[in-house]
């Protein structure tokens, strides 16, 4: 089946001047190998077109269930120099939540519905 | 022996009754306060400036302190914090003060100095980290420069016998990590002690985002009671592992969850998290619920430090003008289209001069900029939302002025704020560079109350 990630995994932006990391930690580890193998760092820097403008790359931390990306030129120069509202980018990570992920059936009960 | 370690604030503007709550029934050792951002110190340095009246510490020392004081003072409970910004000096003097106010005299309160290198920061560094220019490149505009310090400092005057230590920039794990290395005795090089206590103080130097703050999405993460979240506590043994708890019946929670999203918060590279005492390896860490909103840390890794100490360098780099109006009602959209147009073309009548312009849509485009799905629903309601960034405040002040001509000669039924002050505000940039640490002599001041 193919599911939001929000049904999958959660996730939290930091910001350190002009880079964000964006973590996205699976809700069960049956879900954490469907997350590696689809959320690449090519595929989340698609995803964040138009507002990520540097190397996006990813980190895996398989014990717990987490992937970290750090996205290079995502906060329009820095904080202080942003013109976004969102400055710090302390939203950017509800961006992810949209990304389709195909997950095999059995594993539905595992996954969070609103 | 375990050690209760408490979470004060988190930064500047962080709740203050959560650190009264810590200091009243969180049983504490130790309560510690971070209170900083990246540009704290340089947008101190700019008031200082123009106000030499601001005394340059923490504004809300007095609030802080007169919240905290009375029960740490009962309960033997005592204060690291870096409430000093750029007078750590004038912050002990004032926490003395409300020390004899509360009849405590003899308490022993050190301040912190010798991280502003302002003066010395071209000679003892070399690169921009950021785009690898010479750090010479940024002296015509340089308002301050501070080393991020580490825990000894701290230690030492702990160990000199103070009840209240005080800095300007310590590393923010630093300040929760020098009582345990107080406390357990350990050595500054011990980088698998320090690797885990600075690992724990990560954990609790952003207060309630590990404890349901910046977490609640409902459905997907509820938060019990997030109106009447607690500040974290740690209770740590000699050997640097810990329960991560809070003060019993608040609101909030603390699960792996909550745990994990702090873990990476602002982190890159997870096996190398750089701090000024010890690299620190989170990838190796065991997590485990023991009890309701109590989670156990430990295998945290640490590594050696590295040789050098980052130095945060802040620049005067011009200015934001901004502002906003608004659309509601059928046709909402088609009318903010019009007053983007209006604008662009007012904009080049009166030859705005800027680095960088954005009219947004607020509802629509103002937050995710470019990554806004196109299939987007029409909301109800529009912000149209001006902001440009420019290099001399008169040019920023066209924000304003324009969107004031909004009012009258702009599209029917726009909505608009009353006329404001802030519209315009200066730019601190903030840059880093690496210092070598024989470099840097912290000093220790002692005073009693």
């Amino acid at each position: 089946m193919r599911v939001r990630l929000e049904r999958a995994a959660h996730c939290r932006s930091g910001d350190k001047g002009n880079t964000s990391n964006i973590s996205v930690i699976a809700y069960a580890p049956e879900l954490y190998p469907f997350l590696t193998q689809q959320l690449t760092a090519e595929r989340f820097r698609d995803h964040y077109a138009g507002v990520v403008t540097g190397r996006v790359t990813r980190y895996e931390v398989e014990g717990l269930q987490a992937l970290n990306f750090v996205a290079e030129g995502a906060l329009g120069g820095g904080v202080s120099r942003s013109l976004c509202l969102d400055n710090y980018g302390k939203s950017l990570s509800s961006r992810v939540l949209a990304f389709e992920l195909d997950i095999p059936d059995h594993l539905a009960p595992l996954l969070k519905s609103p | 022996m375990t050690l209760r370690i408490g979470a004060g604030s988190a930064w500047w503007g962080d709740r203050i009754s959560p650190a009264a709550l810590n200091a009243e029934k969180g049983d504490l050792d130790y309560l510690c306060f971070e209170t900083m951002a990246e540009a704290t110190v340089s947008a101190a340095q700019v008031r200082k400036r123009r106000d030499p009246s601001f005394p340059g510490y923490d504004t809300w020392l007095d609030d802080r302190m007169r919240a905290v004081l009375p029960a740490c003072l009962e309960r033997g409970t005592k204060i690291i914090t870096n409430q000093g910004w750029i007078n750590p000096d004038g912050a002990a003097h004032r926490i003395a003060h409300w020390l004899r106010e509360f009849g405590a005299t003899g308490i022993k309160v050190a301040s912190i100095n010798g991280g502003l290198i302002t003066d010395s920061v071209l000679e003892l560094t070399d690169t921009i980290l950021e785009n690898g220019h010479p750090t010479s490149t940024l002296q015509p505009d340089l308002v301050s420069a501070e080393v991020y310090l580490g825990a000894e400092p701290i230690v030492d005057a702990l160990k000199q016998g103070a009840h209240i230590v005080v800095s300007g920039r310590v590393a923010d794990p630093s300040i929760f990590m020098a009582p345990m290395m107080y406390e357990f005795g350990w050595d500054a090089l011990d980088h698998t002690r320090l690797g885990r206590g600075n690992g724990l103080g990560h954990l609790i130097e952003c207060g309630a985002q590990v404890t349901g703050g910046y977490f609640a999405d409902p459905g997907f993460k509820d938060v019990p009671r997030p109106w009447d979240l607690a500040f974290p506590i740690l209770e740590v043994e000699s050997d640097g592992s810990a329960v991560l708890t809070k003060v019993k019946g608040t609101g909030g929670c603390i699960n792996l969850m909550t745990v994990k999203e702090q873990m990476f918060y602002e982190v890159h590279d997870p096996a190398n998290y750089l701090t000024p005492d010890v690299v620190v390896d989170f990838t190796t860490t065991q997590l485990d619920q023991v009890g309701p909103d109590r989670v156990r840390i430990s295998n945290i890794s640490g590594k050696p430090r590295t040789p050098t100490l980052k130095v945060s360098i802040g620049c005067t780099e011009g200015y934001i003008g901004e502002d906003m109006f608004f659309y509601a009602g059928p046709g909402a959209l088609r009318r903010a289209r019009l007053a983007k147009q209006i604008l662009e073309e007012r904009f080049k009548l009166v030859g705005l001069d800027a680095e960088e312009l954005r009219i947004d849509f607020l509802g629509i485009n103002a937050i995710h900029g470019a990554m806004t799905p196109t299939d987007a629903a029409e909301p109800y309601e529009i912000a149209v939302r001006v902001a440009a960034r420019t290099k001399s405040r008169e040019e920023a002040n066209k924000i304003g002025r324009e969107i004031d001509g909004m009012a009258v000669s702009g599209v029917g039924m726009t909505g608009k704020r009353v006329p404001h002050q802030d519209r315009t505000r200066e730019i601190i940039g903030v840059w880093s560079s690496l210092v070598a640490r024989e470099k840097v002599h912290p000093t220790i001041t002692m005073i009693e109350s």
